[in-house]
């Protein structure tokens, strides 16, 4: 059942349109994960959803309910914000009570009920400290407590870990997945960051210049992007202009540089020009043979189980390639083919002839 | 959107009333120095081009900028002494020598008046020692004036310099020695380019306060001019129009200096862009070294206390007893008696508490409301609030007084012109436009300094306005608000400039008190009057950096 529906936003500050159309529906208790660069649009959409910015165009419904103007101080939607804005001149517990005193909760039951949303981010026992006593991540906490202790009917995360020490960064992500799907509320989360929007999104929406690219499950994405840019911005990949011939014996016949491959494992596409956007396991190194890409190693990576080659082909294009750790050495002239078990790791994007 | 109208109704508001306050004055005196009986004239320009009208304006220009000169002279060695430098006692000395901050300036002249005047403490030491005749010197002239400014204006240059090495990153001077530059071409080449930001706003504000000097030129000057004491003269002989021509032609010099005066300004985003570590204080390390710029501190220091402690001995002499004697021979708590006794002479002191805290109350309400206008809502027309509030800093004391007096002596409500003159709420008014450059400067940095997503994380939590205000913004602007507070009344309480021209006898404040008893020779009560007002200044300025730096 679709709980919040976003219908055809559009935001435009001056000439640009940050957000530009965008239609999106989250289902109850669902996080959705909004990922783009910068300049995508994703904030202003967070923005929209909270009632900090009002739409050109579109509607944002909870429930059937169109919530469009309602002011942010009416619409239950609860946001932890980038820099957490903590209430510094109030203690922890001040701030946890201070969305429950908008809604007339007092005495007993406020204590009780800012406890419980304490125990809820395992910081019992922190009520009397000033915020400024606190660590990053404890703020943060203290942060997402104060979202939920009023029950919103929806929970906004604006880049919930930027402002966190690297080394942090998992746990804490660990920790805020765990604890939405206890508390089960729906969510929305902006990021740049796709290990973090793969990792906390049930779905992720991935945005470009203020519309929506794809949205789906994170498998969906890496193993079926809708087009080029989802397919470059998701995961690592390289891209090479190729010439699709048509159907061979075993999957797709296009032609590389010269060299002509057979793909069995890709997306279809008609003859003619195209982009391949590659990922590196998708292919394997070996020594120059003929119907190989022939290509001179210019970087090796060592990246634990096996290493990251880029080479640069007879052609000027630069691929990125896995395999084994010492293999080739940098300078070394190679041959590059498609991997046997490609896993979904190629596709291809018909495009005009430039 | 009916929301965002109400806004900028509200921002229009504000706009109208800061024009009708600042600037329709102002107009107003430009027209007025323009019109005689029988309609336009350019008499009065003429009559303002006699040799001994020029003269007073270039009096006013060249003592302004020799003050900047011996201001930088004294101000920046003393900030890198004491920003760079560490010896014994240089945190009290430090504190000590920011002292001169806390004298309004009419205390701070006659407190010179009573040390260095012609019967004054030192000069009758010096007189007695070298067995002169004559006091070895007259305080009058160009040159008592050029003393009082420097000693009054160096902490301008003091605490610009030392703010800005305070925010010098110590990398950048740390990169400039592992590039092989020595101390001098590191001073010459980074620190000095990087405190040019400092200096100029230290520059232009010791310019600024010189040319609207009062007080000095007022009891020291003789028969040297400058334009603010010439206005006044002017006005007093009822010579109102050309009195305008002298305002129109202060305020020319004053907006040309700022323009002039802007360029360092762009510097700022140099400097501002601060990140690293403020660099650590040279330990002095030779025992001789120490040692001299210990004596030489604490001589400075005693060199910088004497007006103030003058100033508390003068006030515990009785009436007409230290006449020729170094030292008073009685003391008394007479002085101090009178003001709380005799209800005409108590008068002023609850006169000036009561002026100073209307006009500072307005002030920081018209303040915080810009600030919630232009910095929050950012209503259309916030540069010209913005600008507006700024304004009235550049334009002298003597001008606005001027300005307020012209433009609500008549009665004409339909051209927003009431009499207001003679009765009680002219001081009060004079007062607020002339804090409201100093009161809006901090609030709006305050609000500046508020994370606004602050403001809409209470809005998440379902919380209005007004308790958004009250429990958020409120709290945190609170040292803001308690520094623009405390400045605007130091100011309003200490004022003598506004005062002079626009005072009525039901509403004399302090200062005019000092004037009229030293003029009875009542030498002790003008003294306490000093005193008292200068412990009120201190008491407030200490509150308002108190809460400033606790909060």
């Amino acid at each position: 059942m679709t709980f919040l529906r976003l219908e055809g936003l559009t935001k435009r500050f001056g000439e640009m349109a940050a957000v530009d159309g965008l239609s999106l529906t989250i289902e109850r208790g669902e996080m959705l994960s909004l990922l783009g660069p910068s300049g995508s649009g994703k904030t202003t959409t967070l923005r929209l959803l909270a009632g900090f910015e009002s739409p050109d165009q579109g509607r944002v419904m909870v429930e059937g309910d169109d919530v469009t103007r309602l002011e942010p101080v009416t619409r239950r939607f609860g946001m932890v914000f980038q820099h957490y804005a903590l209430f510094p001149h109030l203690d922890v517990a001040q701030n946890l009570a201070f969305g429950l005193e908008s809604l007339g909760v007092s005495g007993e039951e406020l204590e009780r009920r800012v406890a419980r949303a304490l125990a809820l981010v395992d910081l019992a026992g922190f009520e009397r400290r000033r915020i400024g006593q606190l660590s990053g991540g404890q703020q943060q906490r203290v942060a997402l407590a104060r979202a939920l202790a009023p029950e919103p009917r929806v929970l906004l995360l604006d880049e919930p870990l930027s402002n966190l020490d690297p080394s942090l960064r998992e746990r804490t992500r660990r920790e805020i997945r765990e604890l939405i799907r206890r508390v089960g509320i729906t969510t929305v989360l902006v990021t740049h960051e796709q290990d973090e929007a793969f990792d906390l999104g049930d779905r992720v929406a991935v945005l470009r210049r203020g519309r929506l690219e794809q949205v789906g499950t994170p498998e969906d994405l890496y193993a079926s992007p809708a087009n080029e840019f989802v397919a470059e911005f998701v995961g690592r990949s390289s891209s090479i202009g190729v010439m699709i011939l048509g159907p061979a014996d075993r999957g797709l016949r296009v032609i590389i540089e010269g060299a002509e491959w057979d793909l069995s494992d890709t997306n279809a596409a008609p003859a003619g020009p195209a982009l391949m956007v590659v990922r590196p396991e998708a292919l394997r190194l070996m020594s120059p043979a003929p119907r190989a890409l022939i290509g001179t190693v210019t970087e090796r990576r060592f990246t634990g189980a096996a290493s990251l080659f880029t080479i640069l082909t007879e052609g000027g294009a630069s691929l990125e390639v896995t395999g084994p750790p010492r293999s080739v050495r940098a300078g070394e002239r190679v041959g590059i083919m498609p991997s046997r078990r490609a896993g979904g790791g190629i596709h291809l994007f018909p495009r005009a002839l430039p | 959107m009916t929301r965002i109208r109400r806004v900028e109704l509200l921002g229009g508001v504000l706009l109208l009333l800061l024009i009708w306050l600042i600037v329709y004055p102002l107009i107003l005196v430009l027209i007025e120095g323009f019109r005689g009986p029988q309609g336009w004239t350019l008499d009065f320009v003429r009559s303002f081009l006699q040799p001994h009208e020029a003269s007073a304006l270039w009096g006013s220009v060249w003592i302004s900028l020799v003050s900047v000169l011996l201001a930088a002279m004294v101000g920046i060695p003393l900030a890198f002494l004491f920003g760079r430098y560490d010896f014994p006692g240089r945190k009290i000395l430090g504190w000590l020598v920011a002292l001169p901050a806390v004298l309004p300036p009419l205390v701070g002249v006659i407190a010179f008046l009573f040390l260095y005047g012609e019967s004054g403490f030192v000069s009758l030491m010096i007189q007695r020692l070298l067995g002169l005749e004559q006091p070895p010197w007259m305080l009058q002239g160009a040159g008592a004036i050029l003393l009082v400014h420097a000693y009054s204006m160096y902490v301008y240059f003091y605490l610009f310099t030392r703010a800005g090495l305070a925010s010098l990153d110590a990398s950048v001077l740390e990169a400039a020695a592992s590039l092989g530059a020595g101390r001098w071409r590191t001073l010459r080449r980074v620190v000095l380019p990087l405190l040019y930001p400092s200096l100029g706003g230290a520059a232009l504000l010791t310019f600024m306060t010189s040319l609207a000097s009062f007080s000095a030129p007022y009891i020291f000057g003789g028969g040297f001019r400058v334009m603010t004491t010439q206005i006044v003269a002017t006005r007093l002989n009822g010579d109102d129009e050309l009195a305008m021509i002298e305002t129109v032609s202060l305020t020319m010099v004053a907006l040309i200096a700022l323009w002039m005066l802007r360029g360092p300004r762009r510097l700022d985003s140099l400097a501002g862009g601060r990140k690293g570590m403020a660099p650590v204080r040279v330990r002095v390390q030779r025992r001789g070294v120490r040692l001299a710029l210990a004596l030489l501190g604490w001589g400075l220091a005693v060199l910088l206390l004497l007006p103030h402690l003058t100033l508390l001995l003068v006030s515990f002499v009785p009436l007409g007893t230290w006449t020729t004697e170094p030292l008073p021979p009685a003391y008394t708590w007479r002085n101090y008696l009178t003001l709380l006794e005799d209800p005409v002479r108590a008068r002023p002191l609850f006169n000036s508490l009561w002026l100073a805290s209307a006009s500072t109350v307005a002030a920081v309400a018209i303040a915080l409301a810009a600030g919630i206008l232009s910095v929050r809502s950012r209503v259309p027309g916030r540069g010209l609030i913005e600008g507006l509030l700024a304004l009235p800093w550049a334009v002298p004391g003597t001008v606005f007084a001027i300005a307020l007096a012209t433009a609500f002596s008549v009665r004409a409500p339909l051209a927003g012109r009431f009499v207001l003159v003679g009765t009680l709420w002219i001081l009060p008014l004079a007062y607020l436009v002339r804090n409201l450059p100093i009161t809006s400067r901090a609030v709006l940095a305050g609000f500046r300094a508020l994370d606004p997503s602050l403001d809409e994380a209470a809005a998440t939590l379902g919380a209005g306005r007004w308790r958004t205000l009250r429990q958020v913004t409120l709290p945190l602007l609170r040292p803001a608000l308690l520094a623009g507070a405390s400045l605007a009344f130091v100011t309003a309480f200490g004022d003598f400039v506004t005062s002079i021209m626009l005072y009525t006898y039901d509403t004399r404040p302090i200062s005019l008190e000092i004037l009229s008893s030293l003029r009875q020779s009542d030498v002790g009560v003008a003294a306490a009057y000093g005193v008292v007002l200068m412990a009120v200044s201190a008491a407030v300025f200490a509150l308002g950096a108190d809460q400033g730096s606790g909060g």
